[in-house]
C-alpha cells in the first residue's frame, strides 16, 4: 500500500480528435472521436470503463470553452460506470485527474475516462464569446469585481499578473519570445497542430499589443478539439499493452487567497505552492525530469512554472530561456514539444498530457526527444488556479 | 464612420453584503468592510473577520486613497464602439495593503499610469450603482 494513492494510478491510453480554426464536426462527435482512440489505446473497450471525468464540466451557453460534460458523453458511449464528475471548482484542469485519482482510491471505480473538450474556435465565429461574462447581463460570483472595468478577457487579467512580473524580473520582450518561437518550432514538427509555420523574433514583436504587456504570440490559440485519458488502477495498468505512465505526485494545494484580484502571490502566481506540495510527494527532483509540458495559456504562464517548479531561481527564466536552445527538443529541458497551446491549439492542458504520453512512450515522429525520456512534469492554469503532476513512465 | 455606441459598463448582481461598495458613491463614500474588534479591512465584503474570528465586520468610509499595484493598457476593441486605449489596474488601499481593488485609471493619459503612483477615487453612476474608478492624485 502507497502513502500517496497517485502513486497507484497511471494513464493507460490516450486520444486525441482533429484539432482546428473551424472543426468539420460537432463538439459531441470530437469528444466520441477522443474517447473512443484512448479506450482503444488502453486496450481496453467501452464495458471497461468504470469511471467518467471532465474538467470544468458542460458549459451549454455557447461560449464553447467546454461544450461536453459527463452526462453527455456517458450517454453517447452508454457507458455505465461507477463514479463521475465535472466541476470548474478544483486545481485547474487536471481538477479531473485528481478527482479520479480519489476515486479510484476509493474503491468507486479501475479505469477512468477523463476528457476535455473546446468548441471556441467555432463559437467566436458565430459571435462575441468568452468563458467569463455576457455583455448586458449583470455579473455574479468572484468576476463581478472585474466585470464592471472593461475586462473582456481573462487577457487582460493576466496581463496585471504579467505586467507585473516584468516589473519585477526586468524581463525583455525579445526574451519572453523564445517561448512562443521554440513552439511553433515544436509544431512545425507536429501533424496536428494548428500553426505549423516557424516565426520569427521579428514575427513576435511585430505581433499586436493586447494589453500591454501581452502580445497576440503570447496568447494560446482558441481552437476546436478534444482530448481524452484512461487513468487505471496499477494493478490494471500493468495488464494494458501501454507501459503505464504512473502518476508520481501531484500538486494540488490552495493556499492562497483564491482570487483573480487579491492573490497573494500575484506575479507568481498559485504556483509556488502547489509545485512544492507535488516535491513533497516523491524523492525525485528537477534533475531526474526529462522534459516538461507547462501550461501556456500565455507564455507568461510557462515563465512562472520554469521558476516554480524550480528548474531556474525566481526571475531567472530570463536567463535559463536565453537563445532558446536549453528548452528547446535538443536541449537539456525541452518544453512543450507539441507545439503547446500557443501553437498546437487550446486544449487547455489536456494538449499537454496527451503530449507528455505521447513522448514518454516514444510516439513523438519528427518531434521525438531522444534518450528515451521517462519522466515529465507538467502543469496547468494561471492566476489562483494552479495543478501539477509529475509523470513516470514504468 | 461607425458611430456605434461604446459598451456599458457589465454590472455586478447586488447582494447583502456588496450593496454599499456599489452603491456608497451615491454620497461620495468608498466603504470597505471592517472589523470592529481589531480594525482590520476585510475585502471582498464578508461578514467576518479572518484575523481575529470576529463577526462585528460592518462597511466603514476609507480616505478613497490607494496607489497602484499593478495595470495593463489595453488595445483590443473587444467589442464595437469600446475606446481603447484604456487603463485596467488593480490598486492598494491606502489604509491596508491587502485590499485590492479592480478599477479603470481614469483623468489621465493611459501611457501615463506607473507602478504606485497615488491615485484617488472618483465615482461613474451606472443605472442604480456608482463604479468606483480611479484618478491620480497629481497629474504625471
Amino acid at each position: 500500500m502507497s502513502r500517496y494513492s497517485e502513486k497507484d494510478t497511471a494513464i493507460v491510453g490516450i486520444g486525441m480528435s482533429e484539432v482546428s480554426r473551424g472543426a468539420s464536426k460537432s463538439a459531441l462527435a470530437l469528444t466520441v472521436d477522443a474517447a473512443l482512440e484512448a479506450i482503444t489505446d488502453a486496450g481496453l473497450t467501452r464495458a471497461d470503463i468504470d469511471g467518467l471525468a471532465t474538467w470544468p464540466g458542460e458549459h451549454a451557453n455557447g461560449s464553447g470553452f467546454s461544450a461536453v460534460g459527463c452526462a453527455t458523453l456517458q450517454d453517447a458511449l452508454r457507458l455505465e460506470v461507477n463514479w463521475y464528475a465535472g466541476g470548474g471548482e478544483a486545481p485547474g484542469q487536471y481538477g479531473a485527474v485528481f478527482n479520479a485519482i480519489g476515486a479510484i482510491a476509493a474503491g468507486l471505480c479501475r479505469n477512468v475516462l477523463i476528457f476535455r473538450t473546446m468548441y471556441e474556435a467555432t463559437a467566436r465565429k458565430t459571435g462575441f464569446a468568452n468563458a467569463l461574462m455576457k455583455p448586458g447581463q449583470r455579473q455574479g460570483g468572484p468576476f463581478a469585481w472585474y466585470a464592471p472595468y472593461h475586462t473582456y478577457a481573462a487577457a487582460l487579467q493576466q496581463a496585471l499578473m504579467f505586467n507585473l512580473y516584468v516589473e519585477k524580473s526586468g524581463i525583455r520582450p525579445e526574451q519572453v519570445a523564445q517561448v512562443p518561437i521554440n513552439q511553433r518550432r515544436n509544431a512545425s514538427l507536429n501533424p496536428k497542430a494548428v500553426y505549423r509555420t516557424p516565426i520569427t523574433l521579428d514575427d513576435y514583436l511585430a505581433s499586436p499589443i493586447i494589453a500591454t504587456p501581452l502580445r497576440l504570440y503570447d496568447c494560446d490559440v482558441p481552437c476546436d478539439g478534444a482530448v481524452a485519458i484512461v487513468v487505471s488502477r496499477m494493478d490494471v495498468a500493468r495488464t494494458l499493452p501501454n507501459p503505464p505512465v504512473r502518476i508520481e505526485a501531484v500538486g494540488s494545494s490552495m493556499r492562497y487567497r483564491n482570487s483573480w484580484a487579491q492573490l497573494d502571490a500575484f506575479d507568481t502566481q498559485a504556483q509556488p505552492k502547489v509545485a512544492k506540495m507535488m516535491w513533497s510527494r516523491t524523492d525525485l527532483t528537477t534533475k531526474d525530469v526529462d522534459i516538461a509540458q507547462l501550461y501556456d495559456g500565455f507564455t507568461f504562464h510557462t515563465l512562472n512554472w520554469l521558476e516554480n517548479f524550480g528548474f531556474c531561481e525566481r526571475y531567472g527564466a530570463k536567463d535559463f530561456i536565453a537563445g532558446g536552445t536549453r528548452i528547446a527538443l535538443e536541449g537539456e529541458l525541452p518544453v512543450n514539444t507539441g507545439g503547446g497551446a500557443l501553437s498546437g491549439g487550446r486544449l487547455h492542458a489536456y494538449g499537454a498530457v496527451h503530449e507528455a504520453c505521447t513522448q514518454l512512450w516514444g510516439r513523438g515522429g519528427a518531434r521525438q526527444v531522444k534518450g528515451e525520456p521517462s519522466v515529465c512534469a507538467t502543469s496547468t492554469a494561471g492566476g489562483p488556479l494552479a495543478g501539477c503532476m509529475l509523470l513516470v513512465r514504468d | 464612420m461607425s458611430h456605434q455606441s461604446a459598451p456599458r459598463r457589465v454590472l455586478p448582481l447586488i447582494d447583502g453584503d456588496n450593496r454599499t461598495f456599489w452603491t456608497g458613491g451615491e454620497h461620495g463614500r468608498l466603504t470597505i468592510y471592517r472589523c470592529g474588534e481589531c480594525g482590520y479591512y476585510v475585502h471582498p465584503p464578508v461578514p467576518f473577520c479572518p484575523k481575529c474570528e470576529s463577526r462585528k465586520v460592518a462597511p466603514e468610509p476609507v480616505s478613497g486613497r490607494a496607489r497602484v499595484f499593478s495595470f495593463t493598457v489595453n488595445h483590443k476593441a473587444w467589442l464595437p464602439g469600446l475606446e481603447e486605449p484604456y487603463v485596467l489596474a488593480l490598486v492598494t488601499l491606502a489604509e491596508q495593503d491587502d485590499v485590492r481593488l479592480v478599477t479603470n485609471i481614469v483623468g489621465c493619459p493611459p501611457d501615463g499610469v506607473t507602478f504606485d503612483m497615488e491615485v484617488e477615487v472618483v465615482f461613474e453612476p451606472a443605472e442604480d450603482l456608482w463604479v468606483p474608478l480611479f484618478r491620480p492624485v497629481k497629474a504625471p
